[in-house]
């Protein structure tokens, strides 16, 4: 239970058995009453192990669904399970689970909120081409969402009872495809969108999914991502 | 000119078909994106069939023609390479998908099994 509403954490890994234990932990500790449900991916280490020691829910996946496969999963439990609220934690530590009552909160006037870095909290940098996306995915999906979005790819979200069931039935599993097209899907559909600023912290281990080298081919994909999720219906 | 014509309208309706198609969320980002390629290299092509034909002289190709339609089917190949490689995924997928199911299947036989043993005992 957060804010008197039954809550369920959803935390897709891939690989991260270093941090998960902890990142289960803290969120049992900081919000106590709140299910966990960590989906693992096909990871090749321990991480389902280690997950459901920690004391969370463990759902693994038979291969590699990406995490818009693993995250449709999380919300067809949440669905079916008949919870109020339910929220996507990184496994790897980079969101503070502190911020997820102010997600809640804000959740009474809105469909689906966003823990968003670079709006006033923490100190998180991004530059080069990467940065580039990130202001081009802000300002149109600003404009469809009809509020002030500038964490567009964030992985920290809270969705009410209606989103869940949207997602549920609804999650695209390409890439890209869980933060962006869902993003102008939901706000189509007259879901109310809102960002909250957190602070990120650095992954606690592993490696991030991404280099530095890519940041190129992950401009023209968010392009190419962004134009396909607005032409389509 | 009637051949441009053709080969022109053909792109078009082509490029209106993939376009229509990624709407409906009928076709993957993936494969949508690679025929969407093809069909702006091919567009201009069709319209202007001699494009290619100062290339063509370059590599020792006879027309520009003959080049798009070895480049064509060479294309062809390649696309047709890369879905046999897709359908071994999914080939590998689905067995180990059958496989989890038997093996959940074995497992709550046994737990059922171990249940109606119980019940005997104690009944
Ligand atoms: N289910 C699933 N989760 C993944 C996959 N790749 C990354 N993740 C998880 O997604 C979260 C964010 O990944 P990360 O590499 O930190 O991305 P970043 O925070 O955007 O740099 C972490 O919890 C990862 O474990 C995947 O293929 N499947
Ligand atoms: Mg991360």
């Amino acid at each position: 239970m957060v804010n008197g509403k039954r809550t369920l954490i959803i935390i897709p890994a891939l690989n991260e058995s270093g941090s998960i234990a902890d990142v289960v932990g803290e969120v049992r500790g900081e919000l106590p009453g709140v299910d966990v449900l960590v989906v693992d991916d096909g990871s090749t280490d321990r991480t389902a192990a280690v997950a459901a020691a920690a004391g969370a829910l463990v759902a693994k996946l038979p291969y590699n669904l990406g995490v818009g496969g693993a995250m449709r999963l999380g919300y067809r439990y949440a669905r079916d399970n008949g919870y109020e609220v339910a929220i996507q934690i990184d496994a790897d530590g980079q969101h503070d689970p502190r911020y997820v009552p102010k997600l809640v909160d804000l959740l009474d006037d809105n469909d689906l909120v966003i823990g968003a870095r670079f709006a006033g909290e923490g100190d998180y940098n991004v530059r080069g081409p990467r940065r580039w996306a990130m202001v081009m995915l802000s300002a149109v999906l600003s404009r469809v969402a009809r509020t002030k979005l500038t964490d567009t790819t964030s992985g920290f979200r809270a969705a009410n009872r209606r989103v869940i069931e949207m997602f549920a039935a609804w999650y695209p599993a390409e890439y890209l495809g869980d933060t962006v097209e869902t993003l102008v899907h939901t706000a189509r559909r007259g879901y109310r969108i809102r960002q909250v600023p957190v602070a990120m912290r650095k992954r606690m281990a592993g490696t991030p999914s991404h280099s530095p080298a890519k940041a190129m081919v992950y401009l023209g994909r968010a392009f190419a991502v962004l134009t396909l999720a607005l032409i389509r219906r | 000119m009637k051949l441009t014509l053709v080969t022109g309208l053909t792109g078009l309706l082509l490029l209106g078909t993939i376009v229509e198609l990624l709407r409906r969320r009928q076709l993957r980002e993936k494969y949508g994106m690679l025929w969407l390629a093809v069909l702006i290299i091919v567009i201009p092509l069709s319209l202007f069939p001699r494009l290619l034909d100062n290339v063509a002289e370059l590599l020792g190709v006879a027309s520009g023609v003959s080049l798009v339609l070895f480049l064509g089917i060479v294309f062809l190949l390649l696309v047709c390479v890369h879905l046999s490689w897709e359908v071994s995924a999914l080939e590998e997928e689905t067995r180990t998908l059958a496989e989890d199911f038997a093996l959940l299947r074995a497992q709550i036989d046994a737990d059922r099994a171990a249940r109606d043993e119980l019940v005997s005992t104690d009944g």
